[in-house]
């Protein structure tokens, strides 16, 4: 597709970043179609965009989960929890974003990897909350080239769930937890991956999801010897290396999530250190929900 | 007897540490005139041959004499598509004002303060840029609209080529942008229209692109037909100190702090991103970008200290912003350096640990290497650490560029005519060079679209 040399209508779509679809999928999660055509052509899986609302907004990094490069949109899944993901939540279908870059970050490792080498492969996802979002187009490419994976999907509860339909058309395992067993199996991800772990040969495990989880996935499958990539979603600014609000120790080594990663060997990963991290402005977040609030 | 030079007005220490408007408010047309008059109109000038794109100054210092500030930047805007800028952040003292003849005996003219009335009188006055007697019809893509890509962007719309800028960021300007505060250099009254004039000259500036990942140099080649691709994507990946504690919560690059304040515009409510400093600001390092985020942070409202290893004479920031950070009471901690960030429990900052340093013999750099004072070590008690050590080139493009060769330092190796070792792919500034200055990837940008001209001139011939 060629976008500054022959087709000017298309061009302006490019600028354009119209929000087409918009919906609650589940509590305070949205699903969001939004038309960037050229990012929805160069997407991979385990990629990241980031998007500017309006003139005052910050930049929200956000998994890429699911693009359609004929119709040239992206599909994003937020949760409203501060101030700006409500702001974006609430924009209108037929509304515009002032930005939308991307992809960010490299795409996951088994892209790049070539159909014989991955076709036996025994690849286990565990997400978590609306880290099921990113794992969606990665077990879908994984499906779409007849390579069936085990997904297991945590939430806290039956009205947090979210893309089970979508996973469920896919050529894959789905195993749904909650933490009060108001749908699927009754417990954590852990408990429902340790038999997974202990019973059958495991090939690799992708975790994405809260770093929480993502740590105690990762203690786990250490346990088992079973090789295992985290996707992380620290706090960033740029997104191309520019800032190093981002910075991860992975083995020892100081790495930029936007341009080293996002996904990491997860046994490598300083989890209590990017714990940490993540709440450098979680003062300044809640000043600011409370004046929102106040607004109201 | 020489005059001495005619004085710029600032903004006195006290009000400017509380806001962050401009410092200098430049010179009236009274005083750029009486300024112009001191130049001697040098036969063979020494200013010229050290301007890094060999500005006519006693050209256009002659037309000032005469009031003609039409003809004045019409000579400017030949050589910098950026005048404004340049006469605000080049450092002077070392390149055109150095040449002066009057600094032997007096102080020389201070040209920078001339530029800079130039380019803000075209500004002001909605001058119209030059343009390209007709178009060529050929493409050229530029990556990055910092100095060299703007520079490189400008040049060849004027000799009528197509131009299409590919930015990164949701603004163009890169450096000018992000990094460069907006006391020292105004976004809207100047950055951007300096821009503006550029995209009048037929530019088209494309921001959100991603070159390397939206679209690769390939791509841009191949499908959307570019004759040639300019990259001048800069040295903005930041580094750090690989010491105990750094990644703790409270340390930050000099670059998240200046993109966080200056592109995002965390200074103003108004706006949705936050920034964190604390009361107490350590900078380490002491080049313009530690004089930037120190005074930045000091504009926040945090008492400031800047920990520098080597002395005073050594600082490699311009003499006038030390000297305006030291006006508006930054403290300067120098010959010592950090070896240590002490964390609290709750994960953020404690306090730097630093040692003091004694200047050795030379280095490489010719600067007299720092050594450590066995012994010395103390504690500066702070909120938050901000790492201004510099800067190296973004691999983004290169890394997925194998064709392009990188030296050890990542810097994109080229020839004296900005050519890559990849087929009509041309880089300059920051990204091939390192992390240097506004000008000098001004100069690579210029040269790149010389170089660029003759390729395309040459295929079809």
């Amino acid at each position: 597709m060629i976008y500054f040399y022959m087709d000017k209508k298309f061009e302006q779509e490019v600028v354009m970043y119209r929000i087409i679809y918009n919906k609650e999928i589940a509590k305070d999660i949205y699903e969001m179609h939004i038309l960037a055509p050229m990012v929805a052509r160069s997407a991979k899986p385990g990629q990241f965009i980031i998007l500017v609302i309006d003139e005052n907004g910050e930049r929200i990094p956000l998994t890429v989960v699911d693009t359609d490069p004929l119709a040239g949109w992206v599909s994003i899944v937020v949760q409203a929890v501060g101030h700006s993901t409500h702001k974006l939540t609430a924009l209108k279908e037929s509304s515009q974003i002032r930005d939308f870059a991307g992809p960010l970050g490299n795409e996951s490792a088994f892209v790049r990897k070539s159909l014989q080498e991955l076709k036996d492969k025994k690849i286990v996802f565990v997400g978590g909350g609306v880290g099921a979002a990113p794992v969606y187009p990665q077990v879908k490419w994984l499906s779409e080239k007849n390579i069936r994976t085990d997904v297991i999907l945590g939430f806290k509860s039956a009205e947090y769930v979210i893309l089970e339909k979508e996973f469920s058309a896919l050529n894959a395992d789905i195993h749904i937890c909650t933490d009060d067993g108001s749908i699927g199996f009754r417990g954590l991800v852990t408990h429902k991956l340790e038999p997974i772990l202990e019973h059958g040969h495991i090939d690799e495990v992708i975790t994405i999801g809260p770093m929480i989880m993502m740590k105690n996935v990762s203690l786990l499958t250490k346990k088992y010897g079973v090789p295992t990539v985290a996707s992380l979603n620290t706090l960033m600014v740029d997104g191309t290396g520019m800032c190093g609000g981002c910075r991860v120790t992975v083995g020892g080594k100081t790495l930029f999530t936007c341009v080293d990663g996002p996904e990491f060997d997860a046994h490598q990963v300083d989890f209590d250190q990017a714990m940490s991290r993540q709440g450098i402005y979680r003062d300044e977040e809640k000043h600011r929900c409370r004046l929102d609030g106040e607004m109201r | 007897m020489i005059k001495p030079r005619v004085p710029v007005s600032e903004q006195s220490p006290l009000t400017r540490k509380e806001n962050f408007s401009e410092v200098c408010y430049g010179y009236s047309l009274e005083q750029a005139f009486e300024e112009a008059c001191r130049c001697l109109s040098c036969k063979t000038p020494a200013c010229v041959s050290r301007c890094p794109v060999g500005i006519d100054i006693p050209g256009f210092i002659s037309c000032l004499k005469n009031k003609d500030l039409a003809g004045a930047y019409g000579i400017v805007s030949k050589y910098t598509s950026l005048p404004a800028v340049c006469g605000r952040v080049c450092p002077q003292e070392e390149q055109c004002e150095s040449g002066c003849i009057l600094g032997k005996k007096s102080e020389p003219v201070s040209i920078g303060k001339l530029e800079r009335y130039v380019g803000d009188w075209a500004l002001d006055n909605d001058i119209k840029p030059r343009q390209a007697k007709e178009k060529n019809g050929y493409r050229v893509a530029v990556v990055g609209s910092g100095p060299a890509g703007l520079t490189c962007a400008g040049e060849l719309a004027a000799m009528g080529y197509e131009v299409t800028v590919f930015e990164a960021l949701h603004e163009p300007g890169g450096v000018l942008a992000y990094g460069i505060p907006e006391f020292r250099l105004p976004k809207e009254k100047v950055v951007k229209k300096e821009i503006r004039r550029i995209e009048e000259m037929g530019v088209r500036i494309q921001t959100d692109v991603i070159i390397g990942r939206t679209l690769t140099i390939d791509e841009l080649i191949i499908q959307e037909k570019f004759e040639a691709v300019f990259i001048g994507s800069g040295a903005g990946l930041p580094r750090f100190m690989n010491i105990k504690g750094e990644n703790s919560k409270g340390v930050f690059s000099a670059n998240e702090i200046l993109t966080r304040i200056n592109l995002m515009k965390a200074y103003s409510k108004e706006y949705d991103t936050p920034v964190r400093l604390g009361k107490r600001v350590v900078v380490v390092g002491g080049g313009n970008v530690a004089m930037d985020a120190a005074r930045a942070s000091l504009r926040m409202g945090c008492e400031v200290t800047i920990v520098y290893r080597r002395g005073e004479d050594e600082l490699p920031a311009r003499r006038e912003e030390v000297h305006h950070a030291k006006e508006e009471g930054i403290v300067f901690n120098l010959l010592s350096n950090p070896v240590e960030i002490i964390t609290g429990e709750d994960g953020w900052v404690k306090a730097v640990r630093c040692i003091r340093m004694e200047l050795g013999a030379p280095d490489s750099s010719g600067r007299r290497r720092p050594v450590e004072v066995k012994g010395s070590e103390f504690e500066i008690p702070t909120d938050t650490v901000i790492m201004a050590i510099g800067t190296s080139p973004n691999p983004l493009i290169t890394s997925v560029t194998p064709d392009i060769k990188v030296n050890s330092e990542r810097c994109i190796v080229t020839d004296g005519e900005c050519r890559t070792s990849k087929t009509a792919v041309y880089a300059g500034g920051d990204a091939a060079s390192g992390a240097a200055t506004v000008i000098l990837a001004m100069q690579a940008g210029k040269k790149a679209a010389a170089s660029i001209d003759l390729m395309i001139k040459n295929r079809y011939k």
